[in-house]
């Protein structure tokens, strides 16, 4: 199965319906696959924040969600992680593509994916990096889970290692 | 016309459980000193993600009213949701922007909407078609009327004064996010 396939598997057994996301050309595959199925309301705001702020809005309404970006997005949502998500307790899933390393040919990638692990390890929120296509959808669906029953943010990373490899 | 005046009347018409999502700020301050109803949602921080939280609520209940009440700053910062709420058409959702031309909490410095800047025009101009500027209170009240019975998405400006927030938000995030969720919960 395509790591794509193996996301949204995940995606709907732990009964995640909305998508928001910000494009990015690695997760291209996974955004087509999601506007292409009636399970998922997709919304593509004009920044991050915003995607993030519907999400957190749909949950404690009752719909659950997750957000895609990729490691520069993240790096807009310092803010809005700090003052929204993690005081207030809501289990917003985000799924980063990891740009900036392993080949990437943007120095300005480079630096901001620098960026990236610092900031959750300090904000405290829970993150894991997919290095292989058999670990997709147990790592999505896992962290999904365990976001949902401790109200608690996740943020999976998808590595080049998976997605480009 | 006066954000407090504004939020009480807004406020009082509200009897079939809407959502209220109110911004940072003054802006929540007034909704908190309009009542505490528990289907309201006070923003501590995140300035400008009001729209997009009241968005993802009314999307998930479309069947319950969502308003949003923002100021003219918060609304500048993150003026694409405009574009995203028109994108996304929720019948159920009314947009307050409570415009008085300044950063009122951090010393009432000037904002673009003291200049340049219309935010009715950017509405509209965003794919918001019911976009209205509100003449005086009585206008105000029928247009959230109309918000409360025809199909939206909405968007109401009122030009206010400077005066000050009639109180003070209480500050405990997860206790509001507990009341709101509590009383918003779709009945099983």
């Amino acid at each position: 199965m395509s790591w794509h396939a193996s996301v949204v598997k995940a995606l709907k057994a732990n009964e995640v319906r909305l998508v928001t996301y910000i494009p990015d050309n690695v997760l291209a595959p996974l955004i087509d696959a999601v506007h292409a199925d009636p399970w998922f309301r997709v919304i593509c705001p004009a920044r991050e924040e915003e995607a993030v702020g519907i999400v957190a809005g749909a949950w404690m309404a009752g719909v659950r969600g997750i957000t895609l970006m990729q490691t520069s997005g993240f790096a807009t949502l310092a803010n809005v992680l700090a003052s929204l998500i993690v005081p207030y307790q809501i289990p917003a899933l985000l799924l980063i593509s990891e740009r900036g390393t392993l080949g990437d040919h943007q120095l300005g990638q480079a630096i901001v994916c620098r960026t990236m692990r610092p900031v959750l390890q300090t904000l405290g929120i829970e993150h894991f990096a997919i290095e292989r296509l058999e670990d997709v959808e147990f790592v999505v669906g896992s962290m999904a889970k365990q976001a949902y029953a401790t109200q608690a943010p996740a943020a999976v990373i998808l590595s080049p290692l998976v997605t480009k490899k | 016309m006066n954000r407090a005046e504004l939020t009480r009347r807004l406020v009082a018409k509200l009897r079939r459980g809407e959502a209220v999502i109110g911004g940072i700020g003054n802006t929540n301050f007034d909704l908190w000193a309009a009542g505490q109803r528990p289907e309201n949602f006070y923003m501590l921080r995140s300035m400008g993600l009001a729209v997009p939280i009241a968005l993802g609520v009314a999307l998930a209940q479309p069947a319950r009213r969502t308003f949003v009440l923002e100021g003219d700053g918060s609304l500048l910062m993150q003026l694409g949701a405009l574009g995203t709420v028109a994108a996304t058409r929720p019948a159920n959702l009314t947009i307050v922007a409570f415009d008085n031309g300044m950063y009122q909490i951090t010393g009432k410095q000037r904002s673009l909407t003291a200049s340049t800047v219309d935010l009715v025009a950017v509405a509209k101009g965003a794919g918001l078609a019911q976009s209205e500027w509100a003449r005086d209170e009585a206008h105000f009240e029928s247009l959230v009327d109309r918000a409360l019975e025809a199909p939206g998405p909405w968007f109401i400006g009122a030009r206010i004064d400077a005066a000050k927030p009639a109180g003070v938000t209480e500050r405990d995030a997860a206790l509001i996010r507990r009341r709101f969720m509590a009383a918003i919960a779709p009945k099983a």
